[in-house]
């Protein structure tokens, strides 16, 4: 009886050590999707990001298929800018460069860094999609009031599937002062309460 | 284990070892050692029970205020916001503080009772495991009086809405961190104690079904709740430490977030599921005087079910927009659920087939049950159809499906569970009339209730919204009426538990005439201590105790 017990204790014990490990196994699975889950998107372009071609690979082939790319210009609400594309769409050959540019325009009275974050539809299509020069590579200064023209030098892949037809490119201009800020505002929740 | 040692002797080598059973025939004195500072698993049990019910009717409560805001287009009641705060609430309680708690405590009571084991293998830890649940509500219900008011993103924190709430963010998260450790600890009790406690001679194919379906339930939680807890430990870090998992600004993606939260999300429904199959497992034989068809095809398909549920979590994420391949995947994984829960659902049919049946409320529940967790699969295999799913996704077709797997599904299975064995934890038999009308009155107000939502969804409301167009008035009536009926038929269930509890008719040991079980072994009231002495238990109580 007494070595029984014992027997079922230390059994239990074991089930116990066990399961704290897989469940630190877990977390560390957890922590893995991070970095994993960025590999899968670079290789598959799962979350829009787009691709990496360097402007030495642009290539003059004769190409009869072309695409239409559309341009959207989102600001995210801590941003008080005006931001829009300067053509809505564009008819491109896959292979050549193509330059188009967005209009950004700071109507606040203050001067703000902005940054913007640019993803494609449809997802498959955003590998084959890549900027060569592109105002979303570093962080832009408007200062109160100032207008600016923003240039986007970009190539659709020759490689692109023939089914795709049509894709955008999308930008979300995001309040780069407001991103280091913003976690002191959160604190301040009664003035975050009062904003919402 | 040693096997040699026969019943006799165990008669005198009986010693009081281990946990807390210094007193062997009494309860322990007092309030706070008898509940605070319990380890014994029938009082942890009924503290989880009553815990769960408590949540039952806070959440409910909460519905009620959903219901009565939707009863006419317009707002009449509530603020959009609070509107919102209600549906969140709602989910995070009933999910994590009634429908789980109540199975852990049907585990604490009837899964040492099932398979001869004195009490739950890890004792302390148990009560630890109950104790953390009181604190960890507490504090997510303390947010509805804060300034900015409760968390209203919706129960699946999606970011970045969920990060901009106020205070409620880190009670959230802490308090899903507490949730999850209770229940982390309560699994990992659980499979000790079926891997550890049982009586020498019980075999794992000899374990009733509610105790394998626990035991398949527990893996699941302790694989997917660490996996909740990292994700809101990412929310966390991103709205207080500058951190950037889920946000687009910083170079993060708030889709990672929908990811991981469905990896833990769909195992979690199956582990909000299975421990009901289980319970119906048990109900249905003994009432259609029949063992259960196709046992072991049974324990098969519950493992079937649970290793699906860890490959098919993108299908909550179809409208995310995903290459089509992966729609095609995840349609097709998810459809494959169909096959083992239609094996189950043909059993349960066959079980009946030809039977002896007669039809006491645990039964009705479980017939309930049966047909209405069936229509809930049914919808659900139409939502997993990735092109129609971009129409029903978060519409009310999707409120429509999960409440029938889980008011129909697991709360109709934990209803009909305490019918079945309240008789063995108070020592009376409820009274079998207002049982039945609990049973009819909840029945055809749940379907009053959910049933006409499946049109609003294929109409097009959606869900999560406290008004609506015009067209959509008369079913969103219905619905609500069906909702405060079903509201208050669970208000007369307290009832009709409490003069149980209170008093009734002597119960037998066996309660069920004929029902096969080491439960129906123990006399009604279950004593406080049961199978003390380590031996090998009678097989043929048993309902699957002899052909293996």
């Amino acid at each position: 009886m007494q070595q029984d017990n014992s027997n079922r204790d230390q059994g239990s014990q074991k089930v116990l050590k066990i399961s704290i490990v897989v469940c630190f196994l877990m977390i560390g699975f957890v922590a893995a999707l991070v970095p994993l889950y960025d590999i899968i998107c670079d290789i598959t372009g799962l979350n829009g990001k787009t691709g990496v071609l360097a402007a030495e690979n642009v290539k003059e082939e004769a190409i009869e298929h072309t695409v239409i790319v559309q341009f959207d210009g989102t600001v995210n609400s801590d941003l008080p800018w005006s931001f829009k594309p300067e053509q809505f769409s564009m008819e491109v050959t896959p292979g050549k460069l193509y330059q188009t540019e967005y209009i950004a325009q700071n109507i606040s009275t203050t001067d703000i860094t902005g940054h913007a974050v640019p993803s494609v539809a449809p997802n498959e299509a955003s590998i084959y999609f890549s900027k060569t020069e592109c105002f979303c590579f570093t962080e832009q200064l408007l200062t109160a009031g100032e207008q600016k023209n923003m240039p986007v030098t970009f190539i659709v892949s020759s490689d692109i599937p023939k089914d795709i037809d049509v894709l955008t490119l999308s930008y979300t201009f995001f309040n780069k002062s407001r991103m280091t800020a913003a976690q002191q505002a959160a604190d301040n929740s009664t003035h975050k309460v009062t904003e919402i | 284990m040693s096997q040699d040692i026969t019943p006799n002797e165990m008669n005198h080598a009986e010693v009081a070892h281990g946990h807390d059973h210094h007193d062997h025939d009494h309860k322990p004195k007092g309030f706070v050692k008898r509940w605070l500072m319990t380890t014994n698993h029938k009082d942890i049990g009924t503290l989880y029970l009553i815990f769960a019910f408590a949540m039952f009717i806070i959440g409910g409560a909460m519905a009620m205020i959903i219901r009565l805001e939707l009863f006419q287009p317009g707002l009449q009641f509530v603020e959009p916001d609070f509107f919102n705060q209600m549906t969140t609430m709602h989910a995070l309680i009933m999910v994590f503080g009634a429908v789980m708690p109540a199975f852990v405590g049907l585990a604490n009571w009837m899964i040492p009772l099932m398979i001869g084991a004195p009490d739950m293998a890890l004792p302390r830890m148990n009560n630890w495991s109950f104790w953390i649940l009181p604190f960890a509500f507490t504090m997510l219900l303390s947010t509805l009086f804060m300034p900015g008011g409760a968390p209203a993103g919706g129960w699946t924190m999606y970011p970045p809405l969920v990060l901009q709430g106020g205070h409620n963010v880190g009670f959230l998260v802490f308090a899903v961190h507490m949730m999850g450790i209770s229940s982390i600890m309560g699994a990992i009790n659980v499979i000790a104690t079926i891997m550890n406690m049982r009586a020498p001679n019980v075999g794992y194919l000899n374990m009733p079904l509610f105790v394998w379906t626990w035991l398949i339930t527990a893996f699941l939680l302790i694989a997917v709740m660490p996996v909740l807890a990292g994700a809101v430990t990412m929310l966390l870090t991103d709205r207080y430490f500058d951190t950037s998992f889920f946000s687009a600004a910083g170079g993060g993606d708030p889709v990672l977030f929908q990811h991981i939260f469905w990896f833990f999300g769909h195992p979690e429904v199956y582990i909000m599921i299975l421990p009901a199959f289980g319970i119906v497992s048990e109900i249905i034989p003994t009432f259609a005087r029949k063992p259960l068809f196709g046992y072991v095809s049974m324990v098969y398909a519950t493992a079937a079910i649970a290793f699906l549920s860890f490959i098919v979590w993108a299908h909550h994420m179809f409208s995310v927009g995903m290459p089509l391949g992966g729609e095609l995947y995840f349609m097709y994984a998810t459809m494959m659920i169909a096959v083992p829960t239609g094996v189950k659902i043909f059993n349960w049919v066959a079980t009946m087939w030809k039977g002896s049946m007669t039809f006491e409320t645990p039964m009705l529940f479980s017939l309930a049950f049966v047909i209405l967790f069936t229509i809930g699969g049914f919808s659900g295999v139409m939502m997993a159809l990735a092109p129609v799913d971009l129409q029903y996704h978060d519409t009310y077709f999707i409120v429509a499906h999960f409440h029938y797997v889980l008011v129909t599904g697991a709360v109709f299975g934990i209803i009909a569970g305490a019918y079945y064995w309240l008789p063995k934890w108070s020592g009376h038999m409820y009274n079998e009339r207002l049982g039945k009308i609990h049973f009819w009155w909840s029945t055809i107000s749940v379907n009053v209730l959910f049933f006409p939502q499946h049109f609003l969804g294929l109409a097009g409301m959606p869900r999560r919204i406290p008004d609506y167009s015009t067209q959509f008035a008369e079913f969103n009536m219905w619905s609500s009426i069906g909702g405060f009926a079903f509201g208050l038929a669970q208000v007369f269930f307290i009832y009709v538990v409490w003069k149980t509890v209170k008093g009734g008719e002597k119960a037998t040991a066996e309660v069920w005439p004929g029902a096969k079980g080491l439960e129906w072994t123990v006399p009604s009231p279950a004593p406080h201590h049961t199978f003390e002495e380590f031996g090998p238990v009678d097989l043929d109580k048993m309902a699957h105790g002899k052909d293996h």
